[in-house]
């Protein structure tokens, strides 16, 4: 079979499956923040709720579709599908599991880490450009707010990715998961860890870190004026961007689809996705406990705390790799 | 190969210009994003992956965001620079189209004298996709050349980016507004003291 058919065949099952996964991801929030504030969550469409999805869809498919007369038409436009390109196109690189035939992957790409660093970079441009072409002042505020939020927490999360990669002594997501067979390198790298899962919080502009679109100072933010469909793929592209996020906390961090306690008895990408299940729920679950964070202490901690704890640690890692060699 | 050049070079030429001719400066920041992205496209088909991946991580993700951020900040609003572009000297024309001979010419010549044999690009083509693993461009061979071939370049511009820092810093840091209003604070009880002295006299 030539290659562009089984790159093409693959896309077309992963974007189903992505979709699907987003589609329920976010039915799973809103039932997991329901119980946890003791009511019963979605659960009128469809039995327990799992047709809600579909009717959301149709709902947004079916909204006018409102553009305010002071926007920017061209980026006003363009800046939801930037989000969602963006989201996506990570999942042409991210390894789902590992067979005799090879990785489970569309692509398998040497510097993997380091591309899913610059895909993941690029994803601000969808948010800015939104908020700026809105034309109206809280999505602009929204805009400005998320723009030193990302570049200020980018540069610990890519200090986070460093002491794994030296660890692993590769940049291939691959050899990243098969170096962790012995010892999952959230244990190593445990304060990596922890600014990871910190920064990568504050990536996707979740609760506690969604100054972005804090609904108390900003309306709603970057997407304030968006309605319909162009509203909904910033959605999906916040709940993608999550997906991603747990994923490569899998990969990096906890092992990827090697099985803990060698249980093996579950395929490889059964653990993959409980792991991935897993960082979904604590993301959930922080947002259903945390207050929001007061944005200038949102930046003294990134810049103050978090990049030199970051920094520290990739030197400390690099000397012990060092002394042991 | 040659859609694979001549696809991200045309992008690359057209969005450079875009980036010129854009009416808004938002719109120059968009032209530049594609633009580097093909360039970024380009790297990798010259097979220096790391140096594509670091075009897009640290110009598309960190330093055009910074010009995104200044722009969206200084031109809120979506009136476009409200006064007429205002004219440029007359000797900017004649001088632009000198320097952009000249440097056809200086290209011309480093292209002529040495023309780069591209030995990678074409033992790739030859090794085909079950070659050899290979090492050039990767990362560990980067590395590997900065710290030991170019390690006094890579240190002095460490250290030339050090300086800029602490000039920014010297340049902007002694009027933050704490400090500001330090100072203000400190002037006002010193009018307050001597205004009481004087009273004092009198």
């Amino acid at each position: 079979m030539p290659l562009w058919i089984v790159v093409f065949v693959k896309s077309a099952i992963l974007l189903f499956v992505v979709i699907t996964a987003f589609a329920y991801a976010m039915l799973a929030e809103r039932k997991i923040l329901g119980w946890m504030q003791l009511r019963p969550g979605p659960n009128r469409v469809g039995p327990w709720g799992m047709l809600q999805p579909a009717a959301d869809a149709a709902k947004l498919i079916l909204k006018e579709d409102l553009m305010p007369r002071t926007a920017d038409p061209l980026l006003y436009r363009l800046a939801p599908f930037i989000s969602l390109l963006t989201a996506f196109s990570v999942y042409a690189i991210i390894p789902f599991g590992t067979s005799s035939a090879g990785v489970w992957a569309i692509g398998n790409v040497n510097a993997g880490a380091l591309l899913l660093l610059a895909i993941m970079s690029i994803g601000i441009y969808g948010i800015s450009l939104g908020g700026w072409a809105s034309g109206s002042k809280y999505p602009l505020l929204g805009a400005v707010r998320s723009t030193a939020q990302m570049i200020s927490y980018e540069l610990a999360m890519g200090l986070s990715f460093v002491g794994v990669l030296l660890l692993a002594g590769t940049t291939s997501l691959d050899g990243i998961v098969s170096a962790q067979q012995r010892l999952w390198f959230f244990i190593p790298e445990a304060v990596a860890f922890v600014v990871y899962v910190i920064t990568a919080i504050a990536e996707t502009n979740r609760a506690p870190f969604d100054l972005v679109e804090a609904e108390t100072e900003l309306v709603a933010g970057f997407h304030t004026e968006y309605s319909g469909l162009r509203f909904g793929l910033f959605f999906i592209a916040e709940y993608v961007n999550m997906l991603t996020i747990s994923c490569i906390a899998s990969l990096l961090f906890l092992g990827g689809w090697d099985a803990p306690f060698g249980w093996t008895w579950l395929p490889g990408i059964a653990w993959f996705l409980l792991k991935v299940g897993a960082f979904m729920f604590f993301y959930m679950w922080l947002r259903a406990t945390l207050p929001r964070i007061r944005y200038d202490r949102l930046m003294a901690f990134g810049w103050k705390v978090l990049l030199p704890v970051a920094t520290l640690n990739v030197i400390v890692t690099a000397v012990v790799i060092a002394l042991r060699s | 190969m040659s859609a694979l050049f001549w696809i991200p070079a045309v992008v690359v030429v057209a969005s450079a210009l875009w980036t010129v001719a854009a009416s808004k400066p938002v719109y120059s920041v968009v032209a530049l994003l594609s633009n580097f992205a093909a360039l970024a496209v380009l790297f990798l088909s010259l097979s220096a992956e790391f140096l594509a991946m670091i075009q897009l991580i640290v110009y598309s993700g960190a330093i055009l965001v910074l010009f995104l951020f200044v722009i969206a900040l200084l031109s809120s609003g979506i009136a476009p620079i409200a006064l007429g572009p205002d004219r440029l000297p007359r000797i900017v024309g004649p001088a632009s189209f000198f320097v952009a001979i000249a440097l056809g010419v200086v290209l011309a010549a480093v292209l002529a004298s040495h023309a780069p044999p591209l030995p990678h690009a074409a033992a790739l083509a030859l090794a085909g996709p079950a070659g050899a693993p290979d090492v050039f461009g990767s990362v560990a061979d980067f590395g590997k050349a900065l710290f030991t071939t170019y390690l006094l370049p890579f240190e002095i511009t460490a250290l030339i980016l050090m300086v800029a820092v602490i000039g920014v810093i010297v340049l902007t840091g002694n009027e933050t507004p704490y400090v500001a209003t330090r100072r203000h604070a400190e002037q006002t009880r010193r009018e307050v003291r001597e205004a009481i002295a004087r009273e004092g006299d009198s």
